[in-house]
């Protein structure tokens, strides 16, 4: 059924859909409205025989749903940023013992300096944690998504991170082809756990393990990933069969026959570079580019395939690894492993930052070019970093970084 | 209890021929009270405790009263912890229910999970319990208990208090006494041990979120203990049970000492033993003979720096003596009626 809806409402139905049983919520922007949507859900009783828990922490909310997984309840949780940070021993926790929960991040960058707005800072945060990672381009795909989730973590027994951008997502309003709940339980089966809580079968669960074997069950956590690799695809298949749209996958390739330059990205940003995409083939030039959904396990092959002989590559990325550059291009960089490709990194949108257009295509020009730097930054105001930089130097207590940033941000407009 | 029919468990040979409580091994006629087939024997022998563990003695009690109050319906909760470490070094376990640990924290954020996973499944028999020890229970995992008890999450939550972080190696936690010694409040300088003025009471604090039922226990009174676990699998919501477990290791107290530091403990008026529900006190274990708490302190290295006379040391103790009294005068515990202890 077709409804305008803003995201969070419509992953909040989503879920719903999902017959979950046990949901936790702790509110951090930008994911409160998915607990709240979900919250009412479970008020009006639009989902039946589902416990919601108001929880005190992150770190509680995912320890909740520790729990009731493990228990054999279905278990769905959502948070973002200092959230997901706040409640990182226990994101590793659940992978480690394979508890197969969803749970929805609203991206949104790291503090300090506090910034409620987007960027994948807080994934990027999470990514060697062992739980499956993927990525939403539009509201429509976060919806389809959670639904893939909880069929792909119940059938692997490996938790499932379904990110959607902040702000960008969460709480935009667009169409939404809501699914119908006999359609949702055609494809999602009830939850069947390997292994369970239950007195009438005991097991001790959690048990510490030493070096003789804690290897062997690492790698086994890492064969559910090159499981993922092989049942995201199929399940992605098995959605578009029964729902009728393409949605999910390892990645996405858009008009990339014969590309001269590809652009890969994750999540919403890739709407305007498809957009810069058409716009520059409508000039002649050879571009295309490629979404990547499933950010783990990472799709090296796939990626591989595509990717070999292209002449520029070019990764946008919300997130910055301090010293080195993008994460994303990283792991491209390790798909093309033997062979000589440079990989050139924007790094933009960082806290939120507009990525505009015609910021997209003066890079892709100049990638085309050869006259990009290994690692651009976007839009990045040089002369309020070389001010601050001049006026550190010159004063060993030069005050608050991010306050003189804006200081400086706010003079230079009263120049203008 | 015992009976002539009980069938024998399988012979593990270094249970045999010991007169440990709760050996179904030994001649009929010389089992004790615990060894009864009727017990579920939940945590059993083979686990890593050390000698004189007054946890693994005090969770031994607890777990198989919720079980017998459960009719075995019951799954386990543990926080990280001695009690985590020594039963379950993989692959083997000393567990017969149910029983998983997750972090160190999160105990009784995890237990809640549980409950609500039962609520949805209709299991309204099964029950849950979490377990930690003072330090994940007081300290790092204070903020999941505290929510667990202000939802009234259908748990219950025991913490066996050894006053430290044994499992690190004698750390000094919000539970430990003053002036005692730990591997992080040495014995040393000019305040040696731990400092006066700190620490936090627990039941007290359980207590405040009117929960239920609140009560404190020892492994010196296992009966009272036996019935307090019993009162409280009775009820739902959110409860909290409170056991003082000597830790011959941390203390510096003689193995064989565990019963009687723990019940000198509770003579002294420094462990009152008491029972609350929905925030008011309704029972407390009157002292019949109260006993100086240097009685307590002398039996445990931890305090031996208080013990060795000066002007500055007799203040100290004159002020844990305050402590003591003010726990007498607090829950009236020195009164004329038939003593429980």
């Amino acid at each position: 059924m077709l409804k305008q809806m803003e995201g969070s409402r419509a992953v909040a139905e989503a879920v719903g859909l999902c017959r979950p049983e046990v949901i936790c919520a702790y509110p951090i922007s930008p994911q409160t409205h998915i607990v709240e949507g979900l919250s009412e859900l479970v008020k009006e009783g639009r989902i039946d025989n589902c416990e919601f828990i108001n929880v005190e922490s992150e770190f509680a909310a995912l320890s909740v749903a520790i729990g009731s997984s493990a228990a054999g309840a279905r278990s769905y949780t959502a948070t973002a940023s200092q959230g997901l940070l706040y409640m990182a021993e226990a994101v590793y926790n659940a992978s480690g013992l394979g508890l197969p929960i969803v749970m929805t991040i609203g991206n949104r960058a790291l503090g300090a300096p506090i910034n409620i707005w987007n960027d994948h800072s807080d994934a990027m945060s999470m990514r060697d944690s062992g739980w499956i990672q993927l990525f939403a381009e539009s509201n429509q795909e976060a919806v389809d998504l959670h639904i893939q989730a909880f069929r792909l973590a119940e059938e692997i027994s490996c938790p499932v991170m379904v990110n959607m951008d902040g702000f960008i997502l969460t709480h935009a309003y667009e169409r939404i082809d809501m699914p119908r709940q006999e359609q949702v339980d055609a494809f999602l089966p009830p939850f069947e756990p390997i292994q369970m809580l239950d007195p009438a079968r005991p097991v001790s669960i959690g048990a510490m393990v030493g070096p003789e074997v804690y290897a062997e069950v690492r790698y086994l956590a890492h064969y559910k990933h090159l499981q993922a690799l092989e049942r995201i695809p199929v399940i992605a298949e098995e959605f578009q069969a029964r729902f009728g749209r393409a949605s999910g996958g390892l990645i996405r390739p858009y008009r990339t026959e014969g590309a001269e330059l590809i652009v890969l990205a994750l999540g919403s940003v890739n709407g305007a570079i498809k957009d810069v995409v058409d716009q520059m083939r409508a000039d002649g030039h050879k571009v295309g580019s490629i979404t990547v959904c499933s950010f783990r396990p990472f799709p090296l092959d796939a990626l591989r395939q595509l990717l070999q002989g292209v002449r520029r590559i070019v990764v946008v990325e919300k997130n910055l690894s301090l010293g080195i550059g993008g994460i994303l291009a990283n792991n491209v960089r390790m798909s093309l492993r033997g062979l000589e490709q440079p990989v050139f990194t924007v790094i933009a949108g960082l806290g939120g930052r507009p990525i505009t257009m015609h910021g997209l295509q003066e890079c892709f020009t100049k990638a085309l070019a050869g006259t990009l730097e290994e690692l651009h930054f976007l839009d990045l105001d040089w002369e309020i970093i070389r001010r601050e930089l001049h006026h550190a130097r010159s004063e060993r207590r030069s005050g608050p970084v991010a306050e003189n940033m804006l200081k400086l941000r706010l003079q230079g407009r009263s120049d203008v | 209890m015992s009976d002539e029919n009980a069938p024998e468990q399988k012979v593990k040979f270094y249970q045999k021929g010991t007169y440990t409580v709760g050996n179904r091994l030994v001649n009929v006629r010389q089992r004790s009270v615990q060894a009864s087939m009727d017990r579920s024997n939940s945590l059993t022998c083979g686990h890593r405790a050390c000698q004189g563990c007054g946890e693994a003695l005090g969770a031994r009690y607890a777990i198989d009263a919720a079980m017998r109050a459960t009719n075995n319906q019951l799954i386990a909760i543990n926080a990280t912890g001695c009690l985590e470490v020594f039963t379950t070094p993989y692959p083997e376990t000393s567990w017969q229910i149910p029983w998983m640990h997750s972090l160190f924290g999160n105990a009784a954020a995890v237990a809640a999970g549980v409950a609500a996973a039962m609520r949805v499944k209709g299991l309204k028999q099964v029950r849950t319990i979490a377990q930690g020890g003072d330090g994940g229970t007081m300290d790092i995992g204070f903020g999941c208990l505290s929510g667990m008890f202000e939802r009234n999450d259908d748990v219950l939550y025991i913490c066996y208090d050894n006053e430290a972080y044994m499992n690190t190696g004698v750390q000094r936690s919000s539970a430990t006494p003053v002036a005692a010694r730990t591997a992080t409040t040495p014995a040393m300088g000019a305040n040696p041990g731990n400092s006066f003025n700190s620490g936090k009471n627990l039941p007290l604090i359980a207590m405040a979120h009117n929960i239920p039922y609140v009560a404190t226990a020892s492994v010196a009174a296992l009966h009272d203990l036996e019935a307090k676990v019993t009162r409280a699998m009775s009820l739902h919501g959110a409860r909290y049970l409170h056991i003082h477990v000597p830790c011959p290791l941390g203390w510096g107290s003689a193995p064989h000492d565990t019963i009687q530091v723990a019940r000198l403990a509770i003579k002294s008026g420094l462990f009152p033993l008491i029972e609350a529900e929905h925030g008011m006190v309704t029972a407390t274990v009157p002292i019949r003979q109260p006993v100086p708490v240097t009685d307590y302190l002398k039996l445990q290295k931890r305090f031996a720096h208080l013990l060795r006379g000066g002007e500055e040391n007799a203040r100290k103790l004159a002020a844990i003596q305050t402590i003591a009294d003010n726990n007498i005068k607090r829950f009236n515990l020195v009164r004329k009626e038939a003593p429980r202890v």
